[in-house]
């Protein structure tokens, strides 16, 4: 490391890198996001892809995005603005500079700032020239001549040798956040293991970019993040899409059943199907159906068959299952639909998160079909809440609605492997074969749940079906006052779960001026906020909300303590009405984003100081 | 091929008998419905399949055909309009050993769930699919469904339909399905042997049934079934059989070029040896596909087993590719996957 740096200890630093989609930025960011965390750094991350796969060259619309934040703290969200921004070509500057600090680091391919490209990106002058990036520290570097130079002698074909500047850039970053290139160089020998020469391309790239920012006087302070004190043990980098499905393999090897998924690709839950389709050797049975309706479908035959059965899949397709999930009610089997929540309506904001599909979750069935509806917070959170969803499922043979975001789902986080050990046991109510005293619709009193006598059980046929049914006995029924009891039976069946859910965690007093609610993604900007106004002597308190129907038994206590209750949600209002109907005394407001894009602390932190004054 | 039997569903030790499938509930299909038929035919073939009467699967959608779980006393699942196929696709790959049967109708599967019906048969599915074609929509009272003959005067088409029908069999061999066969209800003989060989048969099996509605498209398949017409307009297929109609059995089907054409035994020379020979078991579907279009007047209706052929099963391929990953697998269990690729300890 040269003496002439500055070498700035920093808490937690967000880096960005954005470039056309065919730029490579995804694998730059995971490589760097890769390295931090082998450094011990705690972390996010959050891809921000363009909706179409090759947008045309140096368009905003073909901007794809990576975003790390990492620390050497506990590192909650993925992060306001960034400390240091790449961007591959004008139209990323362009989409992104509002994405960060002032006085932030903008790194660019100097060599792509050409009139015809400025110009297409929308820029009228150069944005490298004409004094627009005085507040930053910009290093304009002529990436693509200088990647030239540093492969001269292994004469490769032009194509590849550019295709490979992202790694002059991720060596720039590693550099200037005082980390090695080891992780990246073992990666690209790995991926490259049987093209040497491109293997020795990109090294000699990734150093290259290194040795010129340490070299370079533009990059004349560097940062240093210290290891963050996490808990101790083995650890891995998780997305959200991943953790899902990984929170169901193990919620069905703890029930010791076979976990079947019926799904359709869908963004952006995809991952999930994919992630899913990798694990036969777990005995994982996925089917790739026609459509949304025969995947929800599937799966609600494999759950009458015995499996522990899913369906994922977002917005547009949770309506298509709507139909589905009433017969999953009536039938009173247990299924996992997983919504991994996008902009909407209709098709919408399909790569944008949103938290919009909260009351479609809770009410959006013919008829009265009420379900548990439970929520993720973190990508980490999905593996937790995806195995709970199935505990439930399986334990109180009902759907379950787990919902996530695309963010989450996009989203990474460091993950503190658990040991399968730790994690409850799941025990669903199987009935015993040749039981006599079987009938379909008898209920345990305590819980209300029925049995579950699956086919090819001895002495146990019986006929279920999206037809009313007789209460114990399970004939069709028309019966006036059947139906009210079993529709009775249904909610009640739901409510009864509250007792398997924790109470209400409260972070702050149990009493104050101010209680913030939230749930899903923005836990961690929220806590941001709150925790930063309490810092500052307010007496300000948050409920963050992961269960959603039924709601912890402790609700209205918790919001019982407060004189005001402001409910924030990227939605226009969805959980604060849901508040008002169950807990209909308390003083709400509400605070809301509809962008598709997550609450920044800072528009937070406005927002709860105004309420504070008043 | 024929012999094979599926050998994932559990055998039964004990002879069974129909009285070990009589349901406890009333039957309510319309008096005179074909429907019933339909049973007694299912109610004879089931004990005589051999396997456990516990492993019997009975899935149907919506319409009247759609009752036909209640009926039958196995495990049941009365599911909602058009997704019997994709349940039962469900069923059967998650627990293979079941013996899996959809009873679903013209408008349940060629209709609402024509999208579900063409993909279990693209995939091969090992279900037994009893499609009840009445051409009408009996249980909402007489609307047009997708097979109704065009021109029809129906509740939603008074002036009659303006619809191209579906046949059937084009729809199961367009989707490269592996059996089809077709029978009328009014032959229980001939239901109960068909159903028998779409039992044994690996793969998707449909058996088309040519149904009559009673209330709301009574005769609708006279030609085929009236005492009068039935032997001119019915050609009963038998594997290495030629193919030999008529009260006389004087007619029969050759291949004139590239059409199939009804011919006269004793006319124009024509023999015995001219006329084509069932074959249920070639993998090629042309000469299937010309037989399952064949409608009067012009040609009789091919009736029985049209196509027979045998392909891999989806389910089988499933539990294939489950075996394989988890002989050459390193990952075993959760707490393996949890703790493969790249782990680092803090």
């Amino acid at each position: 490391m040269s003496e002439t740096k500055n070498v700035l200890v920093a808490e937690d630093v967000v880096v960005k890198f954005v470039g056309d989609s065919g730029d490579g930025m995804q694998l730059t960011g995971t490589l760097f996001s890769d390295t931090v965390a082998y450094d011990h750094n705690d972390l996010t991350t959050f891809p921000d892809y363009p909706a179409e796969i090759r947008a045309p060259q140096n368009t905003i619309a073909g901007v794809s995005g990576f975003q790390v934040h990492f620390g050497s703290k506990k590192i909650l969200t993925f992060g306001d603005l960034c400390q240091t921004l790449v961007a591959m070509n004008p139209a990323s500057l362009k989409a992104n500079l509002k994405w960060a600090e002032k006085g932030a680091y903008i790194i660019v391919d100097a060599d792509l700032f050409t009139d015809a490209y400025n110009e297409k990106a929308g820029y009228k002058t150069n944005p490298l020239t004409d004094g627009s990036l005085s507040e930053y520290k910009l290093a304009a570097v002529p990436m693509i001549s200088l990647t030239k130079e540093a492969v001269k002698h292994l004469e490769m074909d032009n194509k590849s040798v550019i295709k490979s500047k992202n790694m002059f850039s991720l060596g720039i970053c590693l550099y200037l956040y005082s980390k090695t290139l080891d992780h990246a160089i073992k990666h690209i020998d790995s991926k490259f293991a049987k093209k040497p020469q491109l293997a020795e391309l990109n090294k000699t790239v990734l150093k290259a970019g290194y040795e010129y920012a340490e070299k370079s006087p533009i990059f004349d302070t560097i940062f240093q993040v210290n290891a963050a004190d996490v808990e101790k043990g083995n650890y891995r980098n998780i997305h959200g899409n991943q953790a899902t499905a990984w929170g169901l393999i193990a919620a069905a090897e703890k029930a010791k059943l076979q976990l079947f998924l019926g799904s359709y690709p869908i963004t952006p839950a995809t991952e999930i199907l994919m992630e899913l389709a990798k694990h036969k050797s777990l005995g994982v049975k996925v089917i790739q159906y026609e459509d949304e309706i025969a995947g929800i479908c599937g799966a609600i035959g494999a759950s009458f068959a015995g499996s522990l059965a899913c369906t994922t899949t977002s917005g547009p397709g949770l309506s298509l299952k709507s139909e589905a999930m009433g017969l999953a009610v009536i039938t009173e089997l247990p299924l996992v639909i997983v919504n991994v929540q996008r902009g909407g309506p209709s098709t919408g904001l399909p790569t944008k998160s949103e938290q919009s599909d909260l009351m479609q979750a809770l009410f959006g069935r013919n008829g009265e079909a009420p379900m548990v509806v439970i929520s993720s917070s973190s990508p980490v959170d999905c593996f937790y809440k995806a195995f709970f969803a199935a505990k439930i499922a399986l334990e109180h043979m009902v759907p379950v609605i787990l919902l996530t975001e695309g963010a989450l789902g996009f989203g990474s986080e460091l993950f503190r492997i658990p040991k399968m050990s730790e994690l409850p046991e799941i025990n669903p109510p199987m009935a015993t074969p040749n039981d006599p005293d079987f009938k379909p619709y008898r209920r345990d009193p305590e819980t209300l749940v029925r049995q579950w006598a699956t086919p090819g059980t001895e002495g146990l046929r019986h006929r279920i079906g999206g037809l009313e049914k007789e209460d114990i006995i399970g004939n069709v029924s028309t019966d006036p006052l059947n139906h009210e009891k079993m529709t009775y039976y249904r909610a009640e069946k739901v409510a009864r779960v509250v007792k398997k859910i924790p109470d209400q965690e409260l972070y702050g007093d149990a009493t104050g001026d101010l209680l913030i609610v939230s749930w899903g993604s923005t836990q961690g900007s929220v806590y941001s906020a709150v925790r930063k106004l309490r810092e500052d002597g307010y007496k300000v308190s948050q409920a963050h909300f992961s269960y959603l129907n039924p709601l912890p038994k402790n609700t209205e206590e918790v919001l019982s303590g407060f004189k005001h209750i402001c409910v924030c949600e990227l939605n226009s209002g969805q959980l604060v009405n849901w508040l008002k109907m169950n807990f209909n005394k308390h003083d709400y407001s509400q605070y809301n984003k509809v962008q598709g894009l997550p609450f920044l602390k800072s528009e937070l932190l406005a927002h709860f100081t105004n309420l504070l004054k008043k | 091929m024929a012999e094979n039997i599926n050998l994932t569903v559990d055998r039964s030790n004990v002879e069974l008998t129909k009285a070990d499938f009589v349901s406890d509930q009333m039957v309510k299909w319309c008096p005179g419905c074909g429907a019933h038929a339909i049973l007694a035919a299912v109610a004879n073939v089931f004990p005589k399949i051999g396997y456990r009467k516990e492993n019997f699967m009975m899935v149907s959608g919506i319409g009247c055909s759609s009752r036909f779980p209640y009926y039958v006393n196995t495990y049941g699942f009365h599911s909602i309009h058009g997704r019997a196929n994709p349940i039962a696709t469900g069923m059967k790959v998650a627990n293979p050993h079941l013996s899996v049967w959809v009873a679903t109708g013209d408008g349940d599967s060629m209709a609402i769930g024509g999208n579900h019906f063409i993909h279990v048969i693209r995939r091969n599915v090992d279900i037994n699919i009893m499609l009840f074609n009445n051409q009408i929509y009996g249980l909402t009272k007489g609307q047009y469904s997708p097979t109704t003959p065009m021109g029809m005067v129906t509740k939603t088409s008074p002036q009659g339909t303006i619809e191209h029908p579906f046949t059937a069999g084009e729809l199961v061999l367009g989707a490269q399905g592996s059996f089809f066969a077709r029978v009328v209800d009014t032959d229980v003989k001939m239901m109960t042997e068909v159903m028998f060989e779409a039992a044994r048969h690996d793969g998707t099996s449909v058996v088309e049934i040519m149904q009559n509605c009673i209330i709301f498209n009574d005769k609708t398949h006279a030609l085929i079934t009236a005492k009068e017409t039935k032997d001119e307009y019915q050609l009963k297929l038998r594997n290495g059989e030629p193919m030999i109609f008529g009260a006389n059995r004087d007619k029969g089907i050759r291949l004139n070029g590239t059409q199939l054409e009804v011919v006269t035994i004793g006319q124009n020379g024509i023999t015995e040896n001219d006329l084509l020979v069932h074959d249920q078991y070639q993998q090629d579907p042309g000469i299937h596909l010309m037989l399952a279009k064949m409608a009067p007047p012009k040609y009789p209706m091919a009736m029985g087993v049209i196509r027979s052929a045998n392909y891999p099963t989806y389910d089988d391929m499933v539990e294939m590719q489950i075996d394989y990953a988890k002989a050459n697998s390193k990952i075993k269990c959760m707490d393996d996957l949890l703790n493969s690729g790249e782990v680092f300890a803090i």
